[in-house]
């Protein structure tokens, strides 16, 4: 199923999905997928999986880290795409791609999609690549069936996220505040307020990403997105408390999504 | 952002969201005051007031003789205010800070040359101050850290990555886009995305208007070649610029570091080891791998240890219009030792890239011929660097000597 539909289909049981993230290789290939494997069984509804690079210029220190750690590993750009083949076929839930543009480049734009989609994924993000930009990589994805998820931010203009909504698919990833990931966000009248741009801007479904750590931020989306992104905290959690945090905290902020009184 | 900055396919701005305000901003701030006329002018009057320019173009007679080929001018942008050519580019940038009525200056820095030149710009403009700078770069250039500090800007160690130029250049671009609002990204080399290779050539390209004049008044010919050395390139593209139009030889010296076998060096142009990619926000040669992760580069000159490259310069390759040649580190700092002792100039070892470039070229040019040499800046400041690519035993005691005072010292007062 597209990825349009299948957010669509499971808000009708939750008010707001999860989303979370992953670095491939991170700590290493065995307990990145141990990761995946807890998530998903915690109940999460699509993930993220991110090809690690040299030069992660959106990532704040937390994912650049686990970046550099997996490919200190050895970590490779082909062994990231079995990775990402493996938890698609193992697992009922859809995967996105997240990556920055040179890897998709040196791979090879058309091939990258091709590949993707032959391993049954279902989108990408590439946050460094503007749609002026993004042509060749906008016609392969289309070819290949596949989701370019692209991304607005707070300082994006109504009239540029009309222009954007023109070539994004699946969902749209909206940046909570300026900044890398990693930092807390607060839930202002501010962001609601751009949240409701962003709802008034794309039919799209809403992800809305940087510094969501706990229910609270789950309750506060209710009515104002569809999918909440859990990216550097998960990665925080993993790092202090293992498989069995990463088990609670996706079991805890999936509870705290369930259709009920706001 | 209606003109995407593009040159023969190099260039563009690949910029994340956050950013793209932003960029529209400084474009159009660019584009603004470029139309201007009172802007320009202004802008050489404060180069002319502030950082002592014109920087003459010097005869070089000694190694001109002892090479006996083309005569060896030198453009001396040694002696710009804050001893390199960086000075030219930051101060129109603070120009452009002003225009946007922004009041907070980042910027990186590999040599400490650009991170001195910001934070004096800073200091004099009134702008709050942070500097990026790998942890390698912060131990081998030092006294640029304490100056920068002393100048009022906070420095920050970056521990990320290689931990040199280009980690520093992320981390700048991630403190952008935590405030784009405030604060102004003073990128210091002709890379980036657009419209900073253009931008910093607009305001670099002092140095080959000045030369130009220079070597047409005092030598009363154009120049057979002109030679800069090059890390990102925004020494090369200024003077360059002068010479565009000119039936002259542009050459740019890459830093070849232990020869270009070694896999220790950081030419992307020279000797066909870069390819092209994509990262920090344009498309250009890098010195990357198959899976198009950035190599770990080398130079024994710190501002030219970067992974990637102009896309100006790119096209210019491109195009045929310049050449591109690496030196070693042992043929810069024999190089710099010949124009000390020779000229009793003192060149940066980035500037000495050109000038040993150069030196291996001028005998097969005639006697009546011209050269130009790009001293991009001065020798005296990196004496740390310097000093251990001599491996002068008399500095080394010194350095001892001192270690132990200061050690005696703490000791005094650890126990008093
Ligand atoms: C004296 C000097 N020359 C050259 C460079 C290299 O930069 P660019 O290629 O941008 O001129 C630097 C950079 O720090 C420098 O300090």
């Amino acid at each position: 199923m597209a990825l349009e539909s299948y957010i669509k289909a499971r808000r009708r049981q939750r008010d707001v999905l999860l989303m979370t993230h992953i670095v491939i290789g991170y700590p290493d290939y065995g307990r990145s997928m141990q990761t995946v494997e807890a998530m998903v069984e915690a109940g999460v509804d699509l993930m993220e999986l991110q090809v690690p690079f040299s030069e992660p210029i959106a990532d704040g220190p937390v994912i650049l880290g686990a970046n550099q750690r997996a490919l200190a590993g050895g970590m490779t750009v082909s062994g990231c795409l079995d990775f990402a083949g493996k938890c698609a076929q193992r697992f009922d839930i859809p995967f996105v791609i997240m990556s920055y543009y040179n890897i998709l480049h040196r791979y090879g734009v058309a091939a990258f999609a091709d590949r993707m989609s032959g391993l049954g994924l279902k989108g990408a993000i590439v946050p460094d690549l503007p749609p002026e930009e993004a042509r060749e990589y906008l016609n392969a994805m289309d070819r290949a069936c596949l989701d370019p998820i692209l991304l607005y931010s707070p300082n994006t203009s109504d009239e540029r996220m009309a222009y954007l909504a023109e070539h994004a698919r699946g969902f749209v990833y909206c940046v909570a505040r300026p900044g890398v990931t990693g930092a807390a966000t607060e839930f202002s009248e501010e962001l609601t307020e751009y949240l409701g741009r962003c709802r008034a801007a794309t039919e799209l479904p809403l992800a809305v990403g940087l510094g969501i750590r706990d229910g609270k931020g789950m309750k506060y989306l209710r009515g104002k997105a569809d999918i909440a992104i859990v990216g550097s905290h998960s990665i925080r959690t993993f790092d202090e408390q293992g498989t069995p945090g990463i088990r609670s905290l996706v079991q805890s902020l999936v509870a705290a999504s369930a259709i009920g009184p706001p | 952002m209606r003109n995407r900055g593009y040159y023969s396919g190099f260039g563009g701005a690949y910029v994340p969201e956050i950013l793209v305000a932003t960029f529209d901003e400084l474009e159009d701030a660019f584009e603004d005051a470029k139309s201007d006329p009172s802007f320009r002018k202004s802008y050489e009057q404060l180069m002319a007031s502030c950082c002592g320019r014109a920087t003459p173009l010097t005869l070089a007679e000694n190694l001109s003789e002892r090479f006996g080929g083309a005569r060896i001018y030198i453009k001396r942008e040694d002696l710009n205010h804050t001893g390199s050519h960086k000075a030219n580019n930051v101060m129109g940038q603070g120009l452009l800070v002003k225009r946007m009525g922004k009041t907070r200056v980042v910027a990186e820095t590999g040599a400490g040359q650009h991170g001195v030149a910001t934070a004096t710009m800073a200091a004099r403009m009134g702008l709050e101050c942070t500097i990026y700078m790998g942890e390698v770069d912060v131990i081998r250039q030092r006294p640029n850290v304490f100056w920068m500090e002393r100048l009022g800007a906070t420095v920050v160690s970056v521990r990320d990555g290689s931990r040199t130029l280009k980690d520093a250049i992320n981390e700048a671009f991630r403190d952008w886009m935590a405030h784009p609002d405030t604060t102004h990204y003073v990128l210091g080399t002709a890379c980036g995305p657009h419209p900073f290779p253009e931008m910093v050539t607009y305001f670099q390209s002092i140095i080959g208007q000045e030369a130009r004049r220079q070597v047409l008044n005092q030598a009363g010919k154009l120049p057979k070649r002109v030679y800069a050395c090059v890390g990102g390139g925004s020494n090369a593209m200024g003077i360059f610029s002068g010479f565009l139009d000119d039936d002259v030889e542009l050459v740019g010296a890459e830093a070849g570091g232990r020869g270009l076998g070694s896999g220790r060096h950081a030419s992307r142009l020279a000797g066909g080891q870069g390819s092209i990619g994509i990262a920090q926000g344009y498309r250009s040669y890098f010195l990357q791998d198959g899976d198009g992760q950035m190599r770990e580069t080398h130079s024994v000159a710190a501002g030219l240890d970067y992974i990637g490259v102009s896309p100006i310069l790119a096209h210019l390759q491109r195009s045929g219009r310049a050449r591109f040649e690496a030196v070693t580190d042992s043929e810069v700092v024999d190089a710099m030792a010949l124009t000390m002792r020779c000229e009793g100039l003192v060149p940066a070892l980035e500037s000495a890239h050109g000038f040993a470039q150069a030196f291996k070229e001028v005998r097969g040019l005639a006697k009546e011929d011209v050269v130009i040499v790009n001293q991009s800046g001065r020798g005296d400041k990196d004496i740390f660097t310097v000093a251990e690519a001599f491996e002068d035993p008399g500095w080394r005691a010194f350095i001892r000597h001192k270690a132990e005072q200061y050690g005696a010292r703490e000791l005094h007062q650890g126990t008093a």
